[in-house]
């Protein structure tokens, strides 16, 4: 599988490898809808179990995305990593999994990464005037966004 | 200064295609209302906007969040150990399995195994919460269509269960049963006569259940061709567990990709054909059975010997990623966690079932009767705790 893919971009995939028994690979994100798209339709990957993201301060390209997925016809796991710098956009995977929806808004709200062409990313667990992004390592545990409580709900802080 | 966030409901419905109204000779308009997220029927802090014509409903959108606490991000800044009784409060109804599954994906960074006695007892646990977090749903899920005595009944019965937790741990529902490496407690003086008194127990109950319900004409009328969904909707949608089940599709982690102890017990796994509420009620009743199976296979046979695997005091594993899943009561519970090596976790993604289920809540309704949201939400069983985390 992973030499038909290599076969087809090249140096796009950076790493194909496993660990811990688990496989994964890393590509480029130029490529990662057709990626995607290939593992869906060619390799049986109908089942895309989580969309998530890792924050790496210190990195030229800040973010991983990480699209964990799984076959139902082979029993078999996988996951798809890309690299993207603070403000880069990605293209959104809803339309080759629906269920990527929810968890692409999920990512933008914990992390500020944009999907282009998803069709309503919105904030889904914060409220949508809130400001600033909680998962990203530059945000500290006890920071909230005092105006948004102050006006919303009238209060000092909502610790 | 910012605006205060819109509450105004029509501004989250503007990016659906809605159908038009039916034109009838009354000329009903479009009606948009708010259901929650202070709502009896949505078991917890959950608002859907519902867009209807008459009493039929054209679009929904869930607004989540209420129950948000940051889990992931507390997560950060614990270490392993201390992050353990945390994932209790996500899904907690389901305590033990949340427990269970963050140990094993902690031990599978750290490359240790749990003894075998700690797996079965990881089993039987684990099983009897599956059959408290279905009869849980049960009562609920059949008082929000009328029936208030399956409530009543399922309650009686779960504290059974609830009553072996506590003298277990000392906890009934945030249990907070295993540790990372196995067990910390060794299961108490009278502990499998207690689960055996139980296992006879409970099959003469659900047996009542099913009196109540399976050929109840108004449940009949309430649930069958209700919230149907197809095995193909279910996949592209990400849902799993019994939703998944009762459309037909024979999978559960159990057997997929066995953990614990799983591959050493013998159990069916129940499906539905048609996909509606009815055969996902069908489904939860039968796995109650099925666990009951497992619990009495594990009781049967639980081996002496050690409880706790050799793990270090201070946790450092590993720097690299895992992801481990496993087969809670609502679908597929997977925990993402990425060392780098230090005693606190890098991150830890938790993939929750019940917020990815909640995703088709649109689909299912769609075309249907306001009265039948209520069902849908019953039927695919969510917990708020879990959805927000």
């Amino acid at each position: 599988m992973v030499s038909k893919l290599k076969g087809r971009h090249g140096t796009g995939i950076r790493e194909a490898s496993s660990y811990l028994g688990q496989n994964y690979m890393v590509v480029e994100s130029s490529i990662i809808t057709d990626v995607l798209q290939v593992l869906r339709d060619q390799e049986q990957f109908d089942y895309c179990v989580d969309v998530t993201a890792l924050h790496y301060p210190n990195r030229e390209r800040q973010f991983d995305v990480i699209w964990i997925l799984y076959s139902f016809p082979r029993n078999e796991r996988i996951r798809v990593k890309t690299m993207i710098a603070d403000g880069e956009t990605l293209p959104s995977s809803v339309s080759i999994w629906p269920t990527a929806n929810w968890l692409e808004r999920e990512v933008y709200d914990m992390f500020g990464i944009r999907f282009d062409g998803h069709p309503d990313l919105k904030r889904i667990l914060l409220p949508d005037g809130w400001k600033g992004y909680p998962l990203r390592k530059d945000y500290g545990i006890i920071q909230q966004d005092q105006e948004w409580v102050q006006i919303n709900l009238g209060i000092e802080s909502g610790q | 200064m910012t605006e205060p966030t819109t509450t105004d409901p029509k501004a989250y419905l503007s990016h659906l295609e809605l159908g038009e109204p039916d034109k009838t000779f009354l000329d009903t308009n479009e009606l948009i209302i708010n259901m929650g997220p202070q709502h009896p029927a949505t078991h917890g802090v959950l608002r859907v906007i519902l867009k209807l014509d008459g009493e039929k409903v054209l679009g929904t959108e869930c607004v989540i969040g209420y129950l948000h606490r940051g889990v992931e991000k507390i997560a950060e800044h614990r270490t392993y150990t201390m992050f353990n009784p945390y994932v209790d409060r996500m899904d907690y109804v389901a305590a033990v399995s949340n427990g269970l599954g963050y140990c094993e994906a902690v031990e599978k960074l750290l490359n240790v195994e749990a003894p075998p006695r700690a797996k079965y007892i990881r089993v039987i646990l684990t099983e009897l919460n599956r059959l408290a977090s279905h009869q849980l749903w049960l009562g609920t899920h059949a008082l929000d269509i009328g029936a208030m005595t399956p409530l009543f009944y399922t309650f009686r019965d779960r504290e059974e269960i609830l009553k072996i937790f506590e003298k277990y741990c000392g906890a009934r529902l945030t249990t907070h049963a295993f540790r990372i490496g196995g067990c910390l407690y060794e299961t108490y003086e009278g502990f499998e006569d207690d689960v055996k008194k139980f296992l006879d127990f409970a099959p003469p109950k659900i047996e009542e259940y099913e009196e109540l319900l399976t050929t109840n004409r108004i449940w009949l009328d309430r649930t069958k061709n209700v919230g149907t969904i197809s095995a193909k909707d279910c996949i592209a949608l990400g849902v799993t567990g019994p939703v998944l089940r009762a459309s037909g599709v024979k999978w559960d982690l159990r057997k997929a990709q066995p953990y614990a102890a799983y591959s050493e017990f013998d159990f069916e796994i129940p499906t539905g054909t048609n996909g509606d509420t009815y055969d996902r009620y069908l489904v939860r009743m039968e796995e109650m059975r099925q666990s009951l199976r497992i619990i009495r296979q594990a009781v049967d046979r639980i081996p002496e010997g050690p409880i706790m695997a050799k793990v270090p005091k201070v946790m450092k594993p590993p720097v690299g990623e895992i992801y481990h899943s496993i087969e809670a009561p609502k679908g597929e519970l997977g925990y993402f966690i990425v060392s780098d090596g230090s005693t606190q976790p890098y991150r830890i993604r938790v993939r929750p079932p019940s917020f990815v289920n909640l995703q088709a809540l649109d689909i299912m309704v769609r075309g249907q009767l306001v009265a039948d949201v209520i069902a849908v939400i019953g039927t695919l069983d969510i917990v708020l705790g879990e959805v927000d985390r």
